[in-house]
C-alpha cells in the first residue's frame, strides 16, 4: 500500500520534472530566438543608424562615437544641396527620378505584354525565350559597356539622358518581366474565364476582373525596377555628364570644401536623403517587396 | 489556385472553349497551340526586340572591336595610327600579359600597368566571390532559420532585413568608408588603428564585410521564401519518429530547401563575379582590390578595343561559371522559374 502511493508520487514527480525540463527547454529555445534577433536587428540596422546619425552632427563631430545623436545641426543637408564645391546633388535627385521614372515606365509597359505571354500562354520556344530573358538578367555590366561607350560616343549621345536610359532598361526588364510572370502565374485566371461566361466581351473582362487583380503585382513591379533603376551606378559613372548624373554618382563623387577632405558628414545627409524615401517604401509594401523578390527565385 | 496555369490545353476542355485571348475558337488543339504562339510571338515581340538592342548589339559589338587594334599615337614614329585587325593579340595582352613594344612585337607588361593586372584581378574577383558568397549563404542560412520561427517581433526583423537591401550600392560603399576611416567607429569599437583602406588585407576585408552587409538579407530572403515551402507535418513526423534537431536540419531541412539556395547562390555568385560599385567606391580598386569590372572601365579610356576583349574575357568566365551551376551543381533556374506551373514542385 505504502509503496504503491510512494511509487505514484515518484511517478508524478518524475512526470513534473519531465514537465519543467520541456518547459525549461522550451523558455530556453525561445530565449535564443530573441537574442538572435536581436543579433540580426543589431546587424543590419546599426550601420544605417550610423549613417543618420552622422548626417546630423556638426562637422567638427564627425568622429563623434556617442551612440545618441549629439550636436545635432541641419546644416548637412544644407551643404548637401551646396553646390559651390561643384557638386550638383538637387540636379542628381531630379535626374535619378527621371530616369528611374522613364526606365520604370518603359520597361513594365513592355515587360508585362512579355510576362503574360510566358504565364499565361502555350508556345514553342517558350523556354529558349525565358532562358534568355533569364540570362538577360545575368550579364555582366561591363560587357556592355565598352561598345555603347563607343557608339555613343560617335553619335554624340555621351552624358545624354537617353544614353542611360536605354542601357538601365537592359538590366531592368528582365527583373520586371521576371517578376510579373511569377505574379501572373499566380493569379486566379478562373475569375475571368467566369466573367466571360457570364457575358462579358474579352476585353471588358481583361478590364475589370484582370486589371483590377493585377494592379497590386504591378505595382510592386514598379517599385522593385524603380529600386533597381535608382542603384544603378556603373554604366551612369562612365556615360552620364555633370547635368545627367544620377544620385549614386553625385554621392560617390562628393567633394569637400577643401580637396583633401572628405566632408563625410554632408556625404551621409546626402546618403541619408537618397535613402529614407526608399527604405519607407520598402518597409510600406514590406510583404509585397518580399513576395516579388522571392517569386522568381523558389516558386 | 494552385491550377496549372501555364499548360492551357489540359484543361481548356473543362472550361468548354479555347482559352480566351486566342485565336478563332472551336478549332483543334494544333490550331490553338499555333493561334497562342501568334500571341505569344507579339506579346513577346517588344521585349525580345529591346534586350537585342541593348544586349546582343553590345555583345557581337565588342566582339569584333576586340579584334581590332586600338587608334591612338605610335610611340616609334609620334605619328596617329588608325587601327585595323588586331587578330587575337588584344586577347594574349590579357591572357598571356604580352603588351606591344613600341619596336614592334610584344614584350611581357610592365609591372603597374593594366596588361599586367589581369590575373590578379581575376584572383581577387574569385577571392571575393568565394570569401562574400560564402558567408552570405551561412550567414543568410542562420537569419532565415531564426525568421522562419514565430516569435513576437518577427515581422520587424523581416522589415529589418529589408534596410541593407534598400540602401544604394554607391551608397552603402561611401558608408562603409566612414564606419572603415582612421578615426571611424570600426577602429573606435575595436579599439585598432587600422588603416583600413590602406593595405592589401584590411581593404579587402573592407569591401567582404561591406558586401555581406548589403546582400546578405537577399540571400536570407530567398533561403526563408525556400524554408516556408517545406510542409510543417514533415517535420512533426520526423519528431514523431523520434529524429534530433541535427537529423530534421541535414536529412529533411537541407535537400528540401537545396533548389530554392542553389538558386540563391547561383544569382549571388554571377553578382559578385561583376562586382563593381563597391570596391569601386569603397578602395578606388586599390592594394589589389581592383576587380575585372574595375580592369575593364579602366582600360577603357585607354583603348576600347582592349577592354572590348576583356570585357568579352570576364563574359565569357561569368557564362561559364553559370553552366557549371546549371549543369553540374542542379541550379535548375529555368525549371524552378519556368512555366511549370506550382503542381510540379
Amino acid at each position: 500500500m505504502t509503496a504503491a502511493t510512494s511509487s505514484a508520487t515518484s511517478l508524478r514527480a518524475e512526470q513534473d520534472r519531465g514537465r519543467r525540463k520541456a518547459q525549461n527547454k522550451e523558455k530556453w529555445a525561445q530565449g535564443r530566438t530573441y537574442i538572435s534577433a536581436a543579433v540580426i536587428l543589431v546587424w543590419c540596422l546599426a550601420p544605417a543608424y550610423w549613417m543618420v546619425v552622422t548626417a546630423f552632427r556638426e562637422v567638427g563631430f564627425t568622429y563623434d562615437t556617442s551612440i545618441l545623436p549629439s550636436h545635432v545641426t541641419l546644416d548637412n543637408f544644407n551643404t548637401a544641396f551646396d553646390t559651390s564645391f561643384g557638386n550638383r546633388f538637387g540636379q542628381a535627385l531630379l535626374n535619378s527620378i527621371f530616369i528611374g521614372g522613364v526606365v520604370t515606365l518603359v520597361s513594365l509597359i513592355i515587360g508585362v505584354f512579355a510576362a503574360y505571354a510566358l504565364a499565361r500562354l502555350n508556345f514553342r520556344f517558350k523556354y529558349l525565350v525565358l532562358g534568355f530573358i533569364l540570362g538577360a538578367s545575368m550579364f555582366p555590366g561591363v560587357a556592355l559597356i565598352t561598345p555603347l561607350f563607343q557608339l555613343f560616343t560617335n553619335i554624340g549621345w555621351m552624358g545624354s539622358y537617353q544614353a542611360l536610359i536605354i542601357p538601365n532598361i537592359s538590366f531592368v526588364l528582365p527583373l520586371t518581366v521576371y517578376t510579373m510572370t511569377s505574379f501572373f502565374r499566380e493569379m486566379p485566371w478562373e475569375l475571368e474565364e467566369s466573367a466571360r461566361v457570364d457575358g462579358c466581351t474579352q476585353g471588358q473582362a481583361f478590364r475589370k476582373v484582370i486589371m483590377p487583380l493585377a494592379a497590386p503585382a504591378i505595382f510592386t513591379t514598379a517599385i522593385l525596377a524603380f529600386i533597381s533603376s535608382w542603384n544603378e551606378f556603373l554604366i551612369a559613372s562612365q556615360l552620364s555628364s555633370d547635368a545627367t548624373q544620377p544620385v549614386t554618382v553625385a554621392i560617390a563623387n562628393f567633394a569637400g570644401a577643401q580637396p583633401n577632405q572628405v566632408p563625410y558628414t554632408a556625404i551621409m545627409a546626402a546618403g541619408t536623403i537618397v535613402t529614407i524615401p526608399l527604405v519607407i517604401l520598402v518597409l510600406v509594401f514590406q510583404r509585397k517587396i518580399v513576395a516579388g523578390l522571392t517569386a522568381g527565385a523558389v516558386k | 489556385m494552385a491550377t496549372e496555369v501555364g499548360s492551357t490545353p489540359v484543361k481548356a476542355p473543362a472550361s468548354g472553349g479555347t482559352p480566351i485571348h486566342h485565336g478563332p475558337k472551336g478549332v483543334g488543339e494544333d490550331n490553338k497551340i499555333l493561334s497562342q504562339g501568334k500571341w505569344a510571338s507579339w506579346l513577346l515581340a517588344p521585349t525580345i526586340i529591346a534586350l537585342a538592342v541593348v544586349i546582343v548589339y553590345p555583345i557581337i559589338s565588342a566582339i569584333v572591336m576586340s579584334f581590332q587594334k586600338d587608334a591612338g599615337l605610335d610611340p616609334a614614329t609620334g605619328l596617329f595610327t588608325a587601327g585595323g585587325p588586331a587578330g587575337v593579340q588584344n586577347y594574349v595582352n590579357w591572357l598571356a600579359q604580352q603588351c606591344s613594344a613600341p619596336a614592334g612585337g610584344t614584350v611581357a607588361c610592365p609591372p603597374g600597368t593594366l596588361g599586367a593586372q589581369f590575373w590578379s584581378a581575376t584572383a581577387t574577383t574569385f577571392f571575393f566571390t568565394v570569401v562574400t558568397v560564402t558567408f552570405e549563404t551561412v550567414l543568410g542560412f542562420w537569419m532565415a532559420m531564426i525568421m522562419a520561427r514565430t516569435f513576437k517581433g518577427r515581422s520587424m526583423v523581416r522589415a529589418a532585413v529589408l534596410v541593407p537591401w534598400a540602401i544604394p550600392t554607391a551608397v552603402t560603399a561611401k558608408l562603409w568608408f566612414f564606419i572603415f576611416a582612421f578615426e571611424g567607429i570600426a577602429n573606435k569599437l575595436f579599439n585598432t588603428s587600422i588603416l583600413w583602406t590602406g593595405s592589401e588585407w584590411p581593404a579587402k576585408w573592407a569591401v567582404v564585410i561591406a558586401d555581406v552587409w548589403k546582400t546578405t538579407p537577399f540571400m536570407a530572403l530567398l533561403i526563408l521564401a525556400g524554408l516556408q515551402m517545406i510542409p510543417a507535418e514533415v517535420y512533426e513526423a520526423a519528431k514523431v519518429d523520434g529524429a534530433t534537431a541535427w537529423q530534421r536540419f541535414r536529412l529533411i531541412t537541407l535537400p528540401l530547401v537545396k533548389p530554392a539556395l542553389m538558386v540563391a547562390i547561383l544569382f549571388r555568385t554571377l553578382d559578385a563575379l561583376r562586382m563593381f560599385d563597391l570596391p569601386y567606391i569603397l578602395t578606388g580598386g586599390a592594394n589589389n582590390t581592383t576587380t575585372l569590372s574595375i580592369l575593364v572601365i579602366n582600360q577603357i579610356r585607354q583603348g576600347f578595343n582592349a577592354a572590348a576583349a576583356l570585357s568579352t574575357i570576364t563574359f565569357i568566365i561569368i557564362f561559364l561559371v553559370a553552366f557549371i551551376f546549371v549543369r553540374f551543381l542542379g541550379a535548375n533556374v529555368v525549371e524552378q522559374s519556368g512555366a511549370t506551373g506550382k503542381g510540379k514542385k
